[in-house]
C-alpha cells in the first residue's frame, strides 16, 4: 500500500474532522451563552485532572519509547575512549532522567492538587530564603561534579599527546565523498594543498615528482598559448588567450612559492602515502586521523566510535581513537542483529533485496550541499594481519609515487 | 496627545505610531510568518516520513522547480525548506513576533507611560520588520531558490553559488532581509530600554516592576549588544561573496562546468564566521526565551492567585542567564577543531546556566504550591512551558558537556533539545501571552472552550513531535538529511520518523482552531470587562477601548509591587498596584 496515499487520506480526514469540531464547538458554546469564557470550578477540575494524567502520561510515553526504540540507539562503543564517553553519558543521562521523572509529575501534580475552587484562598508566601538557598546549592554542587567529571573525560579524549604511537591517516572531504590517505611506511603524511590538485593527484599531495609533472604541464600550457597568440588575428580572442597566459603565469608563481615553502623532508614523506576510497582500520591500534576539506565545511562523524571532527577548508583538524571491535564482532551484537533484520524486512517490503549487513560508516554531519545526506564512506575494522595484507595490496597501485 | 489630531485610515491602521497598534501589527505579521514556517515544516516532515514520495502540495505552493520529474521533493528544496523554516521561526516569529508584540503592548501599559519613548522609531521598527519579512518570502521565487545553507548560513557553503544553488540570489536576499531585520530589532530594542528606564510612572521603582518588564528589559539589552555582531558577520560575508575579500575563505577548490577551479580567496577562516554568528546566536536563544519566561511569570502568578515565588531571585536569574549567555557561544563549536582548552572554558560557563534555570523552575513550581489555580488557556500554556523548559533544559546538560557533544553534535538529539527548550517554550509563552492579553488588545475574550481544545491538541502533538527525536539522535542520525534511507542501517528509523511526522502535521492542523478563535473572537467574542483575570498590573486599569495616551486622565500612581494576590487581611484576592497601602500594611 502506498503510505503517502494513506497519509494524505489521514490528513484530509483530520482537516475535515477538525473543521466540523470547530463549528460544532462554537455552536455549543454559544448555546450555553451565560457564563461562557469564564473559568469555572468544573473546567478547573477537568483541566486539573487532565494535567495530572499528563504528568504520568509523559512518564509512560518516555518508557514506551525506550522499550520500542531503545534497540535502535547506538550500541556499545567500538573504541577505547568511547567507553569513557559512554560512562559519562550514562551518569548524566541517569541524572537527567531522574530529575525529569520527578519534576514533571510534581509540576502537573501540583496543578491538579491546587486547582481553583470558588471558596478557596491561596496561601500568601513571597519567598523563603532557606528554601531558595537550598535549591540553589543543590544544583550548584551537582553541576560542579558534572563539570569536573566532564572535563576530565574531555581532557583524556582530546589530549594532544594522544597521537603518539598511532598510525596517521588523513580523511579528505569534498562534495560529496570521502577519500582516505594512509601515511605509508614512514608513518608521516606528506603535505597537501588544493593548488597541487590534478586528476592524478586528487588530494593535492606535495612531492617532488608531482611538482615536476604539474609544473611542466603548466609550462607547456603557457608555451602553447604563446604560440597561439602569435597566429591569432581576432583581437577579442587575443585578449582571452593573453589573459589565460597571465593567469597561468600567476598560478605557476604561487604553485612554485607554495612548493618552496614545504621542506624537502616533508615532500619526501608524501611519496609513500597511499590514497584509497575505503577506510580499513586495524583493531586495538591507535589511529590518529587528520581531516581536510577542499570546498565547504564537512564533518567526519563515526558514531560507533564516538568520534567526530569538522573538516574545515584551510584548517587541519585531528581526532585520535583506538577501535576495539572488528566489524565481524560488532555484527554479533544482539541489538545490531535485530536492527539489521528490521532494515532487511523494510527493504524487502519496498521490493529491494534485503541482504544488508552491518558496517561501520563515516557520515557527513555538517550541511554541505544537496547530496549531504548521501556522503559516506565504509569503515572496516579488521585484525592487524588482515590490515597488513590489505594495505600492501593497496600500496601496489594506490601509492603516490606509483600514480 | 493624539486626540488633538484627526485620524485617518492610514495614520490609524498603517503608519500608526501608537504602541498598541504597532503591537498588533507585529503580532499579525508574526502569526503570518509562523503559518509560513509551519507549512514548510509540514512539507519536509512529509518527505521524512515517506522519502521520495510525490508531493503535489509542494509543487502547488512553490512551483515545479522544487520537485523532481517524478513529483518528489528535490534535495535542494529540502534544504531550502529547513533553512527558511529555521530562519523564520527563530527571527521572525520568536524574536520579531514575540518581543515586538509584547514589548510594545506591555511596556507603556504596565509601566504607566503614555506611549513608547519614540513613537516614530517604533513605527520604523515595525516597517523594517515588515519589509524584511516580505523579502524573506520573496526569496522563494528567485532563480536557485532561497538560501539553503541552514539557518546558520556557515560559509563557505553560503559564500559560493558553485557550492549550492541557494547561495546565489536567494542568499543575497537572505542577507538583505536579515540586515533589515537587525535594524528593526535595534530600533525596537533601544526604544524598549529607554522607555523602561525613563518613562515609569510615579512609584514604579525598578523593583516594583512586573517580571515581564524585567524579562523584556534584559532581552532588549541582549539584542542591542549582540545583533550588531551578526550584522558585521553578514557584511563580511557580503564582501566575501561580492568583492573578492577573504574573511572566511581559504584554500577552496570547486568544480565549475566540470573543471576544478582553485578560488583566489586565501587566508580567511570559516571558523571566524561561526564565532561571530554564535556570539549573536547564543544570546538569541535567550532573546527568544526570556520574554516567554517573563510572560509566564506574570500569568502563573495571576492565575495561581499567589505572589510569584522569589521575585528577587527571579530577577537575579534573568540577569545571570543574560550575562552567561554572552560567554557560552563556543559550545556550538566544540568539534570545529577549536583548542580543547577553550572548549573546557565553554563547558564550564555553559553548565553554569543550569543553575539560574533550575532556580526559575523551582520558583514556578513553588508558585503553584498551595495556590488557587485558575486554568485559563493562558495558564495551561504557561504550565506547559514550565514542563518543556524542564524537559528540554535537561538535555542541555548533555549537549553542553563537550565530551558528550562529540557524539550527538548536529544529530537529531540537538534538534529535539532546542525545539523543546527554545521552540516549544517560546511558542507556548507566546500563545499564553496572546490568550492572556487578547482582551487588552481587542477588547473581547477569546472563546474558552476552543482555547482548551487548542491547548490540549497542541500540547500532546508538541511532545509527540519532539520527544521521539531524541531517539533518532541517539541512533546517530544527522540533522538536515533529506533522506535517511541512503544508509541501510537507518532504514529501521522510519518507524520513529512516521510518529514524528504524524504528530507534527496533526499539530500544525490543530493551529487552525487557534486562528479561527483569534479572528472569530475579534468580532464575535464576549465583550471583556476591564480586568478579566483580576490582575494587579497597571494595564488592566486602563479603559478597554484603546485611546491615545492609554489613560483618559492622570496616569495612575503605583504604591506596591505587582504580586499582592491573596494577601492576608484583604477582602479580594488581588490588590492592584495603584491601590495605596492601608495603614500599617507592609509592602510584602
Amino acid at each position: 500500500m502506498d503510505l503517502n496515499f494513506i497519509l494524505k487520506i489521514v490528513i484530509g480526514l483530520l482537516v475535515i474532522i477538525t473543521f466540523f469540531q470547530v463549528i460544532r464547538l462554537i455552536e455549543l458554546s454559544s448555546r450555553l451563552a451565560e457564563n461562557k469564557d469564564e473559568v469555572t470550578d468544573r473546567s478547573n477540575k477537568i483541566n486539573g485532572i487532565l494535567l495530572f494524567i499528563s504528568g504520568f502520561a509523559l512518564v509512560a510515553f518516555f518508557f514506551w519509547q525506550r522499550a520500542q526504540w531503545g534497540y535502535l540507539t547506538l550500541q556499545d562503543p567500538a573504541s577505547e575512549h568511547g567507553v569513557l564517553i559512554d560512562q559519562l553519558w550514562d551518569t548524566t543521562m541517569g541524572l537527567i532522567i531522574v530529575v525529569f521523572l520527578i519534576l514533571n509529575p510534581v509540576l502537573f501534580g501540583f496543578a491538579f492538587l491546587y486547582r481553583g475552587r470558588k471558596n478557596r484562598k491561596a496561601y500568601f508566601i513571597s519567598h523563603n530564603n532557606k528554601l531558595e538557598i537550598f535549591w540553589t546549592a543543590v544544583p550548584t554542587v551537582v553541576l560542579s561534579g558534572l563539570i569536573v567529571y566532564g572535563l576530565m573525560v574531555w581532557g583524556d579524549v582530546t589530549n594532544v599527546n594522544n597521537a603518539k604511537g598511532g598510525i596517521f591517516i588523513e580523511v579528505y572531504a569534498k562534495q560529496f565523498n570521502w577519500t582516505a590517505r594512509y601515511a605509508g611506511e614512514d608513518n608521516k603524511l606528506g603535505d597537501g594543498h588544493v593548488r597541487f590538485y590534478a586528476p592524478t593527484n586528487p588530494l593535492g599531495v606535495v612531492t617532488d615528482n608531482m611538482y615536476k609533472i604539474q609544473s611542466e604541464d603548466l609550462d607547456e600550457k603557457i608555451i602553447i598559448d604563446k604560440e597561439k597568440l602569435l597566429v591569432e588575428k581576432n583581437i577579442g580572442k587575443q585578449k582571452t588567450i593573453s589573459d589565460r597566459i597571465d593567469r597561468n603565469i600567476a598560478k605557476q608563481k604561487m604553485f612554485k612559492a607554495y612548493y618552496n615553502s614545504i621542506s624537502e623532508e616533508e615532500r619526501k614523506s608524501g611519496e609513500d602515502d597511499i590514497v584509497v576510497a575505503e577506510l580499513y582500520l586495524p583493531v586495538n591500534q591507535k589511529v590518529a586521523m587528520k581531516f581536510r576539506s577542499q570546498d565547504v565545511i564537512h564533518s567526519a562523524y563515526m558514531p560507533h566510535f564516538r568520534a567526530q571532527m569538522n573538516c574545515v577548508p584551510g584548517l587541519s583538524t585531528q581526532f585520535v581513537f583506538t577501535p576495539t571491535k572488528t566489524t565481524e564482532e560488532m555484527r554479533k551484537n544482539p541489538d545490531i542483529i535485530k536492527q539489521v533484520k528490521e532494515a532487511n524486512r523494510i527493504l524487502e517490503g519496498k521490493g529491494q533485496q534485503g541482504n544488508v549487513e552491518f558496517d561501520y560508516s563515516l557520515l557527513c554531519n555538517k550541511i554541505c550541499g544537496n547530496a549531504h545526506y548521501n556522503m559516506k564512506m565504509k569503515i572496516v575494522v579488521v585484525s592487524q594481519e588482515e590490515y597488513d595484507i590489505w594495505l600492501k595490496e593497496q600500496a601496489e597501485t594506490r601509492m603516490i609515487k606509483n600514480m | 496627545m493624539g486626540h488633538h489630531h484627526k485620524e485617518n485610515f492610514f495614520s490609524k491602521y498603517i503608519f500608526s505610531m501608537d504602541h498598541k497598534m504597532i503591537a498588533k501589527q507585529f503580532l499579525l505579521t508574526g502569526m503570518f510568518m509562523g503559518v509560513v514556517a509551519m507549512v514548510l515544516s509540514a512539507l519536509f516532515r512529509m518527505q521524512l516520513a515517506n522519502p521520495g514520495s510525490k508531493n503535489p502540495i509542494l509543487e502547488f505552493l512553490l512551483g515545479s522547480n522544487y520537485v523532481t520529474e517524478a513529483g518528489a521533493m528535490t534535495p535542494d528544496a529540502y534544504l531550502a525548506l529547513v533553512t527558511i523554516h529555521g530562519t523564520i521561526m527563530v527571527f521572525f516569529v520568536l524574536t520579531g513576533g514575540l518581543s515586538g508584540t509584547f514589548a510594545n503592548l506591555l511596556i507603556p501599559l504596565q509601566l504607566g507611560a503614555r506611549d513608547m519613548a519614540s513613537g516614530f522609531m517604533n513605527m520604523l521598527s515595525y516597517w523594517f520588520f515588515f519589509l524584511s519579512s516580505l523579502i524573506m518570502i520573496a526569496s522563494f521565487f528567485v532563480t536557485g531558490g532561497p538560501a539553503s545553507a541552514g539557518w546558520t548560513i556557515y560559509p563557505p557553503l553560503s559564500a559560493m553559488e558553485l557550492a549550492i544553488d541557494g547561495s546565489g540570489l536567494g542568499m543575497d536576499l537572505w542577507l538583505i532581509s536579515m540586515t533589515l531585520f537587525i535594524v528593526s530589532s535595534l530600533l525596537g530594542g533601544l526604544n524598549y530600554i529607554v522607555t523602561i528606564l525613563n518613562l515609569r510612572t510615579k512609584g514604579m521603582s525598578m523593583t516594583r516592576m512586573p517580571l515581564t518588564m524585567w524579562a523584556i528589559f534584559v532581552t532588549a539589552i541582549l539584542g542591542v549588544l549582540s545583533f550588531p555582531v551578526l550584522l558585521s558577520a553578514a557584511l563580511l560575508l557580503v564582501f566575501d561573496r561580492t568583492m573578492g575579500t577573504s574573511f572566511y575563505l581559504s584554500d577552496i577548490m570547486l568544480a565549475e562546468n566540470g573543471i576544478m577551479q582553485v578560488l583566489a580567496h586565501d587566508g580567511g577562516s570559516p571558523v571566524l564566521f561561526q564565532h561571530l554568528f554564535w556570539f549573536l546566536g547564543h544570546p538569541e536563544v535567550y532573546i527568544v526565551l526570556l520574554p516567554a519566561l517573563g510572560i509566564t511569570s506574570e500569568i502563573i502568578a495571576t492565575n495561581s492567585r499567589k505572589p510569584i515565588f522569589g521575585y528577587r531571585a527571579m530577577i537575579g536569574s534573568i540577569f545571570a542567564i543574560g550575562f552567561l549567555s554572552f560567554i557560552v557561544w563556543g559550545h556550538h563549536m566544540f568539534i570545529t577543531g577549536m583548542n580543547p582548552f577553550l572548549g573546557s572554558v565553554f563547558v564550564f560557563t555553559t553548565l553554569l546556566i543550569a543553575i539560574p534555570s533550575a532556580i526559575k523552575v523551582f520558583n514556578y513550581i513553588a508558585t503553584l504550591w498551595r495556590g488557587n489555580l485558575q486554568f485559563t488557556p493562558a495558564m495551561l500554556f504557561s504550565i506547559a512551558l514550565v514542563s518543556t523548559f524542564i524537559t528540554g533544559g535537561l538535555t542541555g546538560l548533555i549537549l553542553g558537556d563537550s565530551a558528550l557533544d562529540i557524539n550527538v553534535h548536529d544529530t537529531y538529539f540537538v534538534v529535539a533539545h532546542f525545539h523543546i527548550v527554545m521552540g516549544l517554550s517560546a511558542i507556548f509563552g507566546m500563545l499564553a501571552g496572546v490568550y492572556h492579553w487578547y482582551p487588552r488588545m481587542y477588547g473581547r475574550l477569546m472563546n474558552l472552550k476552543l482555547g482548551y481544545v487548542h491547548f490540549w491538541g497542541t500540547f500532546i502533538c508538541a511532545y509527540g513531535t519532539f520527544f521521539p527525536m531524541h531517539f533518532l539522535g541517539m541512533a546517530g542520525l544527522p540533522r538536515r538529511y533529506y533522506d535517511n534511507t541512503a544508509y541501510p542501517m537507518f532504514e529501521s528509523l522510519i518507524s520513529i520518523n512516521e510518529v514524528v511526522s504524524f504528530f507534527a502535521i496533526t499539530g500544525a492542523i490543530i493551529q487552525v482552531i487557534f486562528f479561527f478563535n483569534f479572528f472569530y473572537s475579534m468580532y464575535r467574542g464576549t465583550k471583556s470587562p476591564q480586568n478579566p483575570w483580576k490582575s494587579n498590573t497597571l494595564e488592566w486599569t486602563a479603559p478597554v477601548e484603546h485611546i491615545h495616551g492609554n489613560w483618559p486622565g492622570e496616569i495612575p500612581t503605583v504604591h506596591r509591587w505587582a504580586y499582592d494576590y491573596s494577601k492576608p487581611g484583604k477582602k479580594e484576592d488581588f490588590v492592584p498596584q495603584n491601590v495605596p497601602l492601608s495603614k500599617g500594611e507592609k509592602e510584602h
